[in-house]
């Protein structure tokens, strides 16, 4: 039996009061509990910045990593141990600045495993500067002339095909944990982007700004989230409405099934000889 | 009287002239011949001119001799670039009608190879196999072990390309035996079986000899082959290798393997490393075992792409922010780059640190003849990897507890109920991120503690001491073969050099170094690269000064004759 004390604080919590991410990790542990994951089956990977620092604030084993490389330190677990359940922790910078490559390659290559961004348009960690998703003109000390263009992380997953996409928001606990538990569920990978307010730095977009523009797409009966095309025409929709919920879902080929040597046990668990590599030598001689 | 005999095929990229040299190698292989064999390209895939020599020898062979008996000349170019390079009676095969070369000396042998292979197989591509027949005609070789060497060359492609290259090959054979040169090589009785294979193949049969399940690579030269290799075998060996995004994704991709608990490697030259660096302090940080394969070729940036060099040894060295432990290897010959893929995957986990290898285009590219690998002699060693049994009765677990030899006990993630924690911030000992001095110097220390256990594990230099020696000639990584016959060479002169040479070069191994250089010969480092790393490293480390250099800079590798040449230079 998986409860919340399971997941309860394990260190004390170094976030700002009213910081976004609390709501995130409450709809976390939630999820954890409804799922009946022990702590000690799920791998928490994330890279750094405020939201990356959510491993430590619960329990699990932890892979707390590099800027922008959560991604493949957890892509390399995940296919070393299919065992795990993976689930990938970061922020806007990582997920879309330092990292947008390994983003996008962990699209394509549809590896079982969970990607929470906490996107709150801006850098915390740092102190306030633009993100890759800051609207066009937010005034930073690094963007003294305003931010460009913001990038659409939806869209560009929705192009590179992935395989789920879902948007989640930091005020709407319960929803959120449900859309990580389909999220969790799902055969490939899953890109859950969470509207997280940043109580320091973005006076913009705050929890009242959000609560007056979201809505949930599980609501209307009409929208089918296996259609691509009305998926692209959702994700358009910002700032004056914006759907939350699962935005788009299919089923394509998982990375990790290509491989015979991961067909029968988890690479962990294989037994190392070196004598299996001697029928190899006689093409050599 | 030793045998000792030099071919060079030579021709334009896509002429097949690798193809050649491999089968030209297998065949005297079977023969019962030591060789040694290298290749020079070009950074493209169509015209330009590559080259493929083999040696082969009645002895060992570890080096290039420059001096040919045997040129097979697919173009007039190769006739042009290496006619000066043939011994008094060395011979040259060609095809007058495509090189239009006139010279009508004893030594060559115009072979109509386009006419023979469309004779033979109907195929202008063979023509290159029609060569190799040639060349083995001309000197009277067995012509079963030219057949044993396209069997086994083209197995793969069916029955009809075997049975084809065979007749394109006796074509070319029968040709040439009816122009006897007067020179043999006879088949060796009674030489053992050996194994040929270059560098890259030695170093990947040893990472999957030596239990490496997990690769993750992005391709670029030399070190392609090396993904490719274990790519290929995925299937049969059971290893997982992933071709990423970029050489940052490998390195992470490799690090959250090896936590996971699978011996994991990458492989890569300057360029790829040079973005793997952040992902290196990574390992050293969280105390993830990691193996790093670093072919170099010249730089800086892209370089000469398909040439040699030795620069990078400073920037293994030092490559990476902040402190941490490593080990630094760099195989001599094509037979150590199996063993010493073997020990940097067992002292990545003994050690829970980052072990680099580092080899160069010469040593990655240069196949060799070797002993076959005894595989009962691999140990593997996975230093403090907990039982799955010792990780159920822990309670508390820290996976960064604090120990005299700074080895910290392994679980791994979902082993037991143990929580594997760890940072890539300053952590504690539980693996948490933290802020304060104290544990700050702790954890720090027990790092590096780490590097005393792991200097114990460096092998002193290979040292080949002569009475009475005049020269100590220093050498790392590929050097070896031409330095060793340097050295043979030299003593024919009358000049006696001790051989010194470093294929474990990280921690340093300063006592032997110093205990080797303490004589009243005069020593000479000779290298790859154009600044003296390690002439400048041993004095770092020893506080010798050596009193000479002998440094090659042109991507090209270090032979016995360039060493004595220059020796001579620097004698006078």
């Amino acid at each position: 039996m998986v409860t919340l004390q399971d997941y309860a604080e394990s260190m004390h919590i170094a976030w700002c009061p009213g910081c976004g991410n609390f709501g995130i990790l409450q709809a976390f542990r939630k999820a954890m509990v409804e799922l009946h994951l022990e702590p000690n089956r799920i791998l928490l990977v994330s890279g750094i910045g405020q939201a990356p620092k959510l491993p430590h604030y619960t329990h699990g084993n932890v892979l707390n990593g590099l800027h922008g490389r959560a991604i493949p330190e957890a892509s390399g677990a995940k296919l070393a141990n299919l065992e795990l359940t993976v689930i990938v922790i970061d922020g806007d910078g990582g997920a879309y600045g330092e990292g947008l490559n390994h983003t996008l390659a962990a699209i394509r290559r549809n590896i079982r495993m969970t990607y929470m961004v906490h996107n709150n348009q801006v850098y915390g960690l740092t102190k306030g500067q633009a993100s890759p998703t800051s609207d066009l003109g937010f005034v930073t000390k690094t963007t003294p002339m305003g931010a460009g263009q913001p990038l659409n992380p939806l869209a560009l997953a929705l192009a590179s095909d992935v395989s789920f996409l879902a948007r989640g928001f930091a005020g709407d606990i319960d929803h959120l944990s449900s859309i990580l538990q389909m999220a969790i569920t799902h055969q490939g990978f899953a890109l859950v982007d969470i509207l997280q307010p940043c109580v320091s730095f973005n006076r913009v977009n705050t929890f009242q700004w959000y609560r007056k523009r979201v809505y949930k797409l599980d609501e209307d009966k009409s929208y089918d989230p296996t259609d691509k095309m009305k998926a692209f025409a959702k994700v358009q929709e910002w700032p004056d409405r914006i759907p939350i919920g699962l935005i788009y879902r299919q089923e394509r080929p998982v990375y990790e099934e290509q491989f015979h040597a991961l067909k029968e046990l988890p690479l962990v668990k294989q037994k190392l000889d070196p004598l299996d590599f001697e029928a190899h030598l006689d093409e050599f001689m | 009287m030793a045998t000792d005999f030099n071919f060079l095929a030579g021709g334009e990229a896509g002429q097949g002239i690798q193809s050649v040299g491999m089968i030209l190698a297998k065949s005297l292989l079977y023969g019962g011949y030591h060789i040694f064999a290298d290749q020079d390209y070009e950074s493209r895939v169509r015209g330009g001119h590559n080259f493929f020599r083999v040696r082969a020898s009645d002895r060992e062979v570890l080096a290039l001799s420059e001096d040919l008996d045997l040129l097979i000349a697919l173009n007039r170019e190769t006739i042009d670039l290496h006619k000066s390079k043939l011994k008094p009676d060395g011979m040259i095969i060609h095809d007058r009608e495509q090189t239009q070369f006139e010279d009508h000396c004893n030594a060559c042998l115009d072979v109509p190879l386009n006419r023979l292979a469309m004779q033979a197989a109907q195929n202008r591509l063979m023509v290159n196999t029609v060569a190799v027949g040639a060349a083995l005609g001309l000197i009277e070789y067995k012509s079963a072990f030219l057949e044993s060497a396209l069997k086994k060359a083209f197995a793969k492609a069916g029955d009809k390309i075997v049975a084809d290259n065979i007749r394109a090959a006796l074509a070319g054979f029968d040709f040439a035996r009816q122009h006897p040169s007067g020179q043999q090589l006879k088949p060796i009785d009674g030489a053992p079986r050996r194994m040929l294979l270059n560098g890259n193949e030695s170093l990947s049969v040893g990472m999957l000899a030596g239990g490496c399940k997990f690769v993750a690579g992005y391709p670029m030269t030399p070190s392609s082959s090396i993904l490719e290799y274990i790519a290929d075998k995925s299937t049969r060996c059971n290893v997982v290798m992933v071709h990423v995004e970029d050489e940052i994704a490998a390195i992470n991709m490799a690090i959250g393997a090896s936590y996971a608990g699978v011996r994991s490697m990458v492989a890569t030259s300057g360029g790829g490393f040079a973005l793997m660096v952040e992902g290196l302090a990574l390992a050293g940080m969280t105390e993830t075992p990691v193996v790093i394969v670093l072919g170099q070729r010249p730089g800086p940036a892209t370089g000469l792409p398909t040439r040699t060099e030795q620069g990078e040894l400073w920037f293994t060295l030092h490559a990476g922010h902040g402190e941490f432990p490593r080990a630094v290897l760099a195989p001599a010959t094509v037979a150590e780059a199996f063993v010493i893929a073997v020990k940097a995957l067992n002292l990545a986990e003994k050690y829970q640190t980052p072990v680099l290898i580092l080899t160069d285009h010469h040593l990655a590219s240069s196949y060799n003849t070797v002993p076959k690998f005894d595989l009962k002699q691999v140990k593997i060693e996975r230093g403090a990897l907990l039982s799955d049994e010792e990780v159920s009765r822990l309670t508390d677990y820290r996976r960064h507890q604090v120990t005299d030899s700074g080895i910290s006990p392994r679980a791994l993630p979902s082993q037991g109920m143990a929580l594997v924690v760890t940072d890539s911030d300053e952590h504690d000992e539980a693996g948490h991120i933290i802020e304060d001095a104290a544990t700050r110097i702790l954890m720090n220390e027990k790092r590096l503690r780490k590097l005393r256990g792991l200097q114990a594990e460096i092998s002193a230099p290979m040292i080949k001491r002569m009475p009475k020696a005049e020269l100590n000639l220093i050498g790392w990584g590929s050097s070896y073969g031409a330095i060793h016959e340097a050295i043979e060479l030299l003593h024919k002169e009358g000049i006696a050099a001790n051989h010194i040479h470093l294929s474990e070069i990280w921690p340093f191994p300063t006592e032997a170094v110093t205990r080797a250089l303490n004589n009243k010969a005069k020593s000479i480092v000779i290298e790859s690269n154009a600044t003296a790393q390690m002439a400048i490293l041993i004095r770092r480390e020893t506080g010798i000064k050596v009193s000479g250099n002998i440094l090659r800079y042109d991507g090209r590798p270090i032979s016995p004759k360039y060493i004595i040449d220059n020796l001579k230079k620097e004698v006078s």
